[in-house]
């Protein structure tokens, strides 16, 4: 009797299954046959600038202390950054890092003074092999089809594992609640919530309609930013001119920022 | 069954001990709601030591729960009979050490209201996710074998088949916790302290050490308490895994340091020295090493030499030195060694808040109280199937004086009939 009853169960289950797999392709049909019908509603943003793996140029002799000031300023006051003054706590997208702790561990051992204190731009390096991408647990930081890393705030749990992987010390967390800290909300780009991660975004919501970054832009002239993958974009012609280096380059990572001494 | 250790047998005694761990978890509970709303800016964790003592107990207590599989493999794979007795001890110390694990994540977590996340969006290359697959597995696992094989004696028959089939799964799984966790470390490029393939088998190693001491030290507070007697035959054995799985623990501690100095590469370097001498000025935790270098000494000289190893009391000393030095190395210590030196190739320190210490004092007693039910169950329910198990009441009280003298320890396996009758 309970053999019986357990293999009607089962049959049942099968049954049921089968049933809603064919629900669910009847709806798929119906739902692409909708598609169809309305092709033409959604129309590809020509706006955006191209490029398959966006990457940044600066040419750190023509950028000292001050710019460096200037440009996490533009920064921090478009993208919501907290000024949080707290060193513990702080929140960066954007900063200033003297050469031998930028490029610790391969600098040469004595060094002219002039480089050695040079504060250099440090920021997001937006890898093509990025470590942080690889560890989230939620993909909350992924990768878009520009090869820019991004972060979906309302995703991330705040576990802190990218900031453990991230080499380059690109990623801060929230310690606070980083609304506190602002002294003048842009509505134009989302505050965060405390308990989040975040970091540069390489100004996608700009890229997206045909502007270059805040920092390329305030910089002027000094970083350049495009697509490394187009042999003719002003990013790829600098590098095939100058003498560059990029940070950590032994991790595999492939970073996609690039520094003129 | 649960209600032999809910309201059964109680003692005024034991009821003061569970209101004290309530008390204690409240406290606990209400640092943990300043914490969620005042920020982590409460604890001591900042942009570059983003992770704290909160991942390290984690990592500690995942290697505790790994830890019990040392009775169960034996047991289950070779037919070590004398584990029959504290299997079921074995499977329950795994349940506290998981749930505190998962407490420990928990807690860890920014934004934990969105903590379900992880299983949302499945995301296989990531080790988290990984860890927060295995790890409710594995406390599933030895729920439900450790509850089956109890219930089961309770009623005076023997486990089903499925309950066996169920600890033989659970072995594997104890291997990957750990083995997963270790990956989480392991795989993070630029942070030479974790960077090793040693990591795995380190943890292992130690989590096999740790584990059946702690088993060890529980077995004797059950004997001073309730005249639970695991069996002296069982200790024994267990103590040669503890000497085995110490030794190889403390070799791969000292390969470590032998890349690292040998090689002189700085940055492998920066983690150990950071810990165990003081770097760039920063030496919280050289205070920390060196009590675990001493523990090693002496645990190591109890543990080697058989007659030592054999000796009660000091058996004793040795697995709470073994638990100490392992607390240190692998809870207190390891993450923070390993993010100490930052990307910019400079020292951060940490320093441990009120906040962090109640929290994780909080989650302490929660796993004591989850032990405390659960081992209450075993004995209630071992004294009525299994009196050879129970030390006469006038000997109860005299158990852990723990005089060397081997007679006191009653060797009642032998008169024990097999819980293990697969054969038939």
């Amino acid at each position: 009797m309970e053999k019986m009853s357990r293999r009607k169960f089962l049959k049942l289950g099968t049954l049921c299954a089968a049933g809603v797999s064919a629900a669910a392709i009847g709806a798929s049909s119906v739902a692409s046959a909708a598609t169809t019908a309305t092709t033409g509603t959604y129309q590809k943003n020509v706006k955006r600038l191209k490029g398959t793996a966006m990457g940044m140029v600066i040419d750190m002799r023509e950028i000292d202390s001050e710019k460096i000031a200037e440009l996490q300023k533009v920064c921090h006051a478009f993208h919501n950054v907290p000024n949080v003054p707290n060193e513990k706590d702080e929140v960066k997208w954007i900063w200033a890092e003297k050469y031998v702790n930028l490029f610790a561990g391969e600098t040469t051992e004595r060094l002219a003074e002039k480089f050695a204190d040079k504060d250099f731009v440090a920021l997001c390096n937006h890898c093509e092999s990025p470590v942080c991408v690889r560890v989230c647990p939620t993909k909350a930081t992924f990768t878009n089809d520009q090869g820019i890393v991004l972060m979906d705030m309302h995703r991330c749990i705040g576990c802190r594992n990218c900031m453990a992987a991230c080499p380059y010390g690109a990623r801060s967390f929230n310690f606070v609640n980083p609304r506190d800290y602002l002294d003048e909300v842009n509505y134009a780009y989302p505050t965060r919530m405390k308990g989040v991660v975040e970091k540069c975004n390489f100004c996608a919501e700009r890229v997206a309609v045909g502007q270059l970054p805040l920092c390329v832009e305030a910089a002027g002239g000094a970083i350049s930013f495009g697509d490394l993958n187009d042999p003719e974009s002003k990013v790829s012609k600098l590098i095939a001119e100058n003498f560059t280096l990029q940070r950590k380059i032994n991790l595999g990572t492939k970073p996609k920022v690039y520094y003129i001494i | 069954m649960i209600e032999k250790a809910l309201i059964k047998r109680t003692s005024k005694s034991y009821w003061a001990w569970v209101l004290f761990l309530i008390a204690l978890i409240a406290v606990g509970f209400a640092a943990y709601l300043y914490q969620m709303t005042q920020g982590f800016t409460v604890t001591g964790m900042s942009r570059d030591i983003s992770w704290g003592m909160y991942i390290g107990h984690l990592t500690f207590f995942v290697g505790v729960a790994a830890g019990g599989v040392m009775i169960v493999l034996p047991y289950y794979l070779h037919n070590v009979k004398e584990f029959g007795r504290i299997t079921v001890v074995g499977e329950f110390l795994a349940i506290p050490a998981v749930i505190m694990a998962l407490l420990f994540v928990v807690v860890d977590i920014g934004s934990p209201m969105k903590l379900f996340n992880v299983y949302i969006y499945a995301t296989p290359h990531s080790m988290l996710f990984w860890d927060s697959v295995v790890l409710p597995c594995y406390l599933l696992l030895n729920l439900v074998v450790g509850y089956s094989v109890l219930q089961a004696e309770n009623k005076g028959l023997h486990y089903k088949k499925w309950v066996k089939a169920l600890a033989l799964v659970s072995i594997p799984f104890a291997f990957s916790i750990h083995i997963v966790t270790a990956f989480l470390y392991s795989g993070l490029p630029s942070r030479h302290y974790f960077l090793t393939a040693m990591l795995p088998a380190k943890f292992l190693a130690s989590a096999f050490a740790t584990g059946p001491s702690l088993i060890i030290l529980i077995c004797f507070l059950l004997k001073k308490l309730c005249g639970f007697d695991a069996g002296w035959n069982a200790i024994k054995k267990l103590s040669v895994i503890i000497a085995y799985a110490y030794t190889a623990t403390i070799f791969m501690v000292g390969c470590e340091f032998f890349t690292a100095f040998y090689s002189n590469v700085p940055s492998h370097k920066a983690a150990l020295q950071y810990l165990f001498f003081g770097l760039h000025g920063h030496n919280q935790f050289v205070p920390f090493m060196i009590v675990f270098v001493i523990c090693v000494v002496f645990a190591l000289f109890l543990l080697i030499p058989r007659q030592n190893r054999e000796n009660p009391v000091k058996l004793g000393f040795a697995c709470a030195l073994v638990f100490l030095s392992m607390y240190i190395e692998k809870g207190l210590t390891f993450i923070i060694g390993g993010l100490s030196e930052t990307p910019f190739g400079e020292i951060a320190s940490y320093h441990m808040t009120a906040v962090e210490f109640l929290i994780i004092v909080g989650i302490f007693a929660i796993g004591i109280l989850i032990a405390t039910i659960l081992f209450k169950l075993v004995v209630v329910v071992k004294k009525d199937r299994d009196p050879g198990a129970y030390v006469p009441e006038d000997r109860a009280g005299l158990a852990l004086k723990l005089t060397t003298e081997k007679g006191m320890f009653v060797d009642t396996v032998a008169r024990d009939k097999d819980r293990e009758d697969e054969d038939e």
